[in-house]
Order: structure tokens, then sequence, then C-alpha cells
């Protein structure tokens, strides 16, 4: 059958080049130099409110020389820099305990998620709560948690899977309920059963609001494992921004801060890595 | 039923439709979408429902294919009644409904799969048969949003074909495509159909595409929706878009705009809210007929400009 198609097939590069392209491109426009120069920007007015004008709002805070100074001696003076096992171990402790809780709100989560939107009747037995408990917020679970977990460990992992679960459970709801009926139309008109509808439509359909419902549940976990770390902590980041607040060791307030943004934003790339993995569809409208 | 033979026309059945109403809503707010409609798909020909844009088509579509029932009266197919959606009636949606999470492979052998009815090496086989019958087989592993809308449209007509359905059902199929692709596709369609000979049914707003396709003719009313006249459309085929300018496709196309035309100015006593734009778009209809058309020569400009004109956008 002869059929002209006005359709262009467009070339397809490999992954690696394709990457190297889009490096090539993004260092040959201005973003890069103007996110740098952002950066460089606020630590200068960081420095020039602390450390050259000591301003008055600012004069009791660490500025970026004592800091980093700190930060990269041999020989902190406070005991915590690049070159100290206990820095790691903070570092340790508080991405294990947000792993976990992640885990744990993840593997109920959206389970659950895409069951309340698979099934009305479910949805109309749990969706009252969900929105009852969602927004409680998470200090209020604090001494809750303390008083029904046995030790620490326990109530802050617990603190930090409840941060994370509840949104996960919505954004997968929402997934599934953003899926074009046409989609379940087309697989029950082809002959899908309930279960392959459920593990072909709806699953691989709420994918997308799932993997931006877990970003957002990832910054809630971190935001509760440091409330919970402060109340409740021997150890972490969260301990370690409390505690050096109580002794008087204002520099390494800030080497955790910093370290907190820094490991979020990495826990977050890993998180959209892993989703643009598993949407391959999603990924190639764009290339 | 395997091998290359993609002929649903072996299987082509016959559906009606009996006196079926469709209302939504219970008590004081109900209503009537459908009301009393009446017709036959027949046998391994292509019928053609022509109505205002909102008048409930789709909603016919819809009840045919099982996804809704009708509030009463009979639908069936080959004599058993209807009761709910099923790989024997496939729709063809308005927007693609081509998976976007899976490959144009996946997508087209999708119904066969999960029936379990080939598998292996006899579905690939069928499956890549169908692709390269649609000129698709080298987009095979692309995802949908790869293709463009032309390609979208043909991938989701073999999805359709690979299960033999004994009635196609198109919804406004070429609805949303620019006016090029969709008169290219108006002629792929016509030649398929003209090949396989299945029974099909093919919803449009557009008068022209209607006429052109069309073995019959089912105008339709508005609010709510009633079969207001069936016409048979005896032009010959294979048909060419030269058969735009001869004297029988101007007369059926005549005759049917006064039906079409009748309809707007009721709605516009009623009051409907878009009547006014019928009527200018039918109106409109009248002054393009009034011009000479080029009888043989259907040079590509030509055409674009005839399929693709102003009632189109109600």
């Amino acid at each position: 059958m002869p059929f002209e198609t006005p359709d262009n097939p467009g070339t397809q590069l490999s992954s690696v080049a394709q990457t190297w392209t889009r490096m090539k491109h993004w260092l040959g426009s201005p973003s890069p130099y103007l996110n740098l120069l952002g950066l460089c920007g606020f630590v200068a007015v960081w420095y020039v409110t602390t450390e050259v004008f000591n301003l008055p709002l600012f004069n009791k805070l660490p500025g970026p020389k004592a800091t980093f100074t700190e930060w990269l001696s041999a020989d902190p003076l406070y005991g915590i820099s690049f070159y100290t096992m206990e820095y790691y171990q903070h570092i340790g402790i508080s991405t294990w305990r947000v792993f976990q809780a992640f885990m744990l709100a993840t593997a109920l989560g959206v389970p659950i998620g895409l069951f309340m939107g698979w099934k009305a009747t479910f949805k109309d037995y749990t969706f009252p709560l969900l929105e009852v408990l969602r927004p409680i917020p998470m200090l209020a679970w604090v001494p809750l948690s303390i008083l029904m977990w046995p030790g620490r460990e326990a109530s802050i992992i617990f603190l930090t899977f409840l941060g994370s679960f509840f949104a996960t459970v919505l954004n997968t709801l929402l997934g599934v309920e953003s899926i074009d009926e046409a989609y379940f139309r087309a697989a029950a008109s082809l002959g899908a059963s309930e279960k392959q509808i459920f593990y072909k439509v709806i699953v691989p359909g709420s994918l997308p609001f799932i993997f931006t419902g877990l970003q957002i549940s990832m910054g809630y976990a971190w935001f509760s494992l440091v409330a919970g770390e402060m109340l409740a902590g021997e150890f972490g980041l969260g301990y370690l921004i409390w505690n050096s607040y109580t002794l008087v060791q204002y520099p390494v307030i800030i080497i955790a801060m910093i370290t907190l943004g820094v490991i979020g934003s990495l826990s977050s790339l890993i998180i959209r890595l892993v989703g643009d993995k598993l949407m391959q569809w999603k990924v190639r409208e764009v290339a | 039923m395997m091998k290359t033979t993609l002929t649903p026309g072996q299987r082509a059945g016959e559906m009606s439709m009996e006196n079926v109403c469709k209302t939504y809503g219970a008590d004081v707010l109900t209503k009537e979408v459908l009301k009393d409609c009446s017709f036959t798909l027949e046998k391994g020909r292509l019928t053609v429902l022509v109505g205002p844009s909102g008048c409930g088509k789709s909603t016919l579509i819809n009840v045919l294919a099982g996804y809704e029932k009708p509030t009463s009266g009979r639908v069936s197919l080959d004599g058993e009644p209807v009761t709910g959606p099923g790989p024997d009636r496939l729709v063809v949606f308005q927007e693609t409904a081509l998976f976007p999470w899976m490959t144009t492979f996946e997508n087209v052998s999708y119904g066969p799969r999960v029936r379990k009815e080939l598998s292996g090496r006899e579905l690939a086989d069928t499956t890549m048969q169908l692709l390269k019958m649609v000129g698709l087989e080298d987009f095979a592993g692309k995802y949908p949003s790869q293709l463009s809308g032309g390609m979208q449209r043909r991938a989701e007509l073999v999805r359709a074909m690979i299960n033999h359905p004994k009635v196609m059902l198109m919804d406004e199929p070429f609805r949303g495509l620019d006016a090029m692709t969709r008169s290219l596709m108006q002629e792929y369609y016509v030649r398929l159909f003209e090949e396989h000979r299945g029974t099909n049914l093919f919803v449009t707003s557009e008068l022209e595409e209607g006429i052109f396709l069309a073995d019959r003719l089912v105008i339709l009313t508005n609010h709510p929706c009633r079969v207001k006249k069936i016409m048979d459309v005896d032009l010959p085929r294979p048909r060419e878009f030269s058969v735009m300018g001869s004297p029988e496709y101007l007369d059926i196309k005549r005759e049917a705009l006064e039906l079409l035309h009748e309809e707007a100015m009721k709605s516009f006593a009623a009051g409907a809210v878009n009547a006014a734009d019928f009527l200018e778009a039918y109106s409109k209809m009248g002054e393009e007929q009034a011009r000479p058309k080029a009888g043989k020569d259907d040079g590509e400009g030509q055409r674009v400009t005839r399929t693709g004109s102003a009632y189109e956008n109600h």
C-alpha cells in the first residue's frame, strides 16, 4: 500500500553521546556560570555581614571563614570536620534512618495509594482517615511516638516514616486518578482482565505522579528526621545541630546544615534518576 | 485465525441498535441524550454518523462499545445482546488512546497478548506484518509520544485490526489532525476499508468527510440525539477525492445539508448556545458548494482546502 508519510523518523543518538552533547551544550550556555555566581554571591553576603562588618543581626553567627576553616581542618577545634570519623558517623546514621523510613513508607504507601485508586470501596473507607491524619504536623506526633516505641531509634524512624508516608499515599492516589479514562476503556475492549489492567495500565500510568510524590516525601522524611533527632537523638545530623548549639560550637551547626542540604539534594536526584530509568517513555518525549 | 490473513471482512458482523434511549441523572435533573435511536450497521459496509458536535455521538459509540448501558432499548451484535466491552467491537478513539508507556509494538500486540491468543514468534510476526501494512515497521520500538499525530492514528487502527473485530467503531478518529494529515488519513482509511470490507462505523461532525467515506449516511439530530434520516451513498468504489466534484456527491451533500440546516434552525429556536455557530458554519457550507468545483486533477492544495474547511470548528 503506497502511503507517503509527512512524518520524519528523526535520528536516535546513543545515550552516552546524548549525555555528552547535552553536557557540552550546558557548558556552552551561561547557566552553569550564573549558578556558580549565585552561590558565590550568597557566600560573599554571608562573609560581609558576619566577618567583615559584624552587623547586629549576624554578630553571633559563625562566618564562612570560621566555618570552612573548621570543616577543612585536620585537627578541628570542635571535633567535626572532613577528617574526623565522627562527622561521617553522624551522616551515616541519619542517612540510614531516612533510608529505612523512606523505604518503609514507599513499600506501604505506594501499594495503598494504588489500591485506593483502583477500588472505590477501599478509597471510601480510607480517604477521610488519610485526610484527617495527613495535616497533623510531625512535631505533634513526637510524644505519641516516644510513648509507643521502645528506645529512641524506633521512634525517630517512626516519625520520619510518617512524614513521608502520607505524601506518598496521596500522590500515588492522585496518580491513579490522573490516568485518562480512555486507557481503561481501550484495555477493557482489548480483553484485558482486571489484574492485567492493574499491572499494565494503573501501575505504569501512575508512575509519573508516584515519582513526583517520592521526591516530595523524601523532603518530608529529612524534615521529620531532623525534628526527631533534635528531640530524641543521640547521633545524627539533627542531634549534632542541637547539641552544638547547647555547647556553643556554632561553626558545627553550619557544617551540619550545609551537609543536610547537600545530602537532601543528592537523595532527590537519586529518586529522579530511578524514575527516569523506569519511565523511558517520558524521558524520550523530551529527547 | 492465525497467519497473515488480516481480513476483518471474514468476521464482519452485523450490529444493530433498536429504540435505544440514554438518559443521565435522575428525577428532575435528567438529561435525555439519546432518544429512540434505531439503525443497523450492515455487514461489510461503512456506516457514517453525522451530526453537530455535542449531539451525543460519543454516547452512541459508548453504548455500542458496551462502556455504557442504554437506559432502554436493545443493542445487539449478530443477534447477541451487547453486555459489556469486548474485542469483537473495537473503538478507535477521538484523542489517541495508545498507552504512552508502551512502544508501538507493545501497543499493537496488546490485545492478542492479554487474551493469550498469540505469543512469541507468531505474535511478533503478526504484529510486524500489520505495522508494515501501515508503514510503521521502523517505528515498532518507539513510544507514542515519538510518533506524529497521523502515525499514532495508524498505529491505533492496527491495534484494533489485529484482533479481527466484527465491528470497528471509529469515534471521530481524525479530529485534531492538521488538514494535510487528515486528508491523507481519509484516503488511507478508505483504501483499508475497501481492501478488507469489515463492518465499520465512522462518526464525524464533518459532512464532506462523511459522504466521501460512507456506504450509508446516518444523519443525527441534536438534543436529544435521534436518527433523522438514513441515506444510501452509492458513489463508486474505490473512492477517489475527485468524487467530491461529481453531481451525485453534490446531490447527497445538498440533501444532507438541508437536513442539518433544519437541525441548526431548530436548536436556534430552542435557544441553544452554539446554535449561532451552527448557522454560520452551515451557511458557509452552502457558499462553498455554489463555487465551481474542479473535476479530475486533484492537486494536493485543493484537497486541503476541501477537507479541512470552516465547518470543522463548531
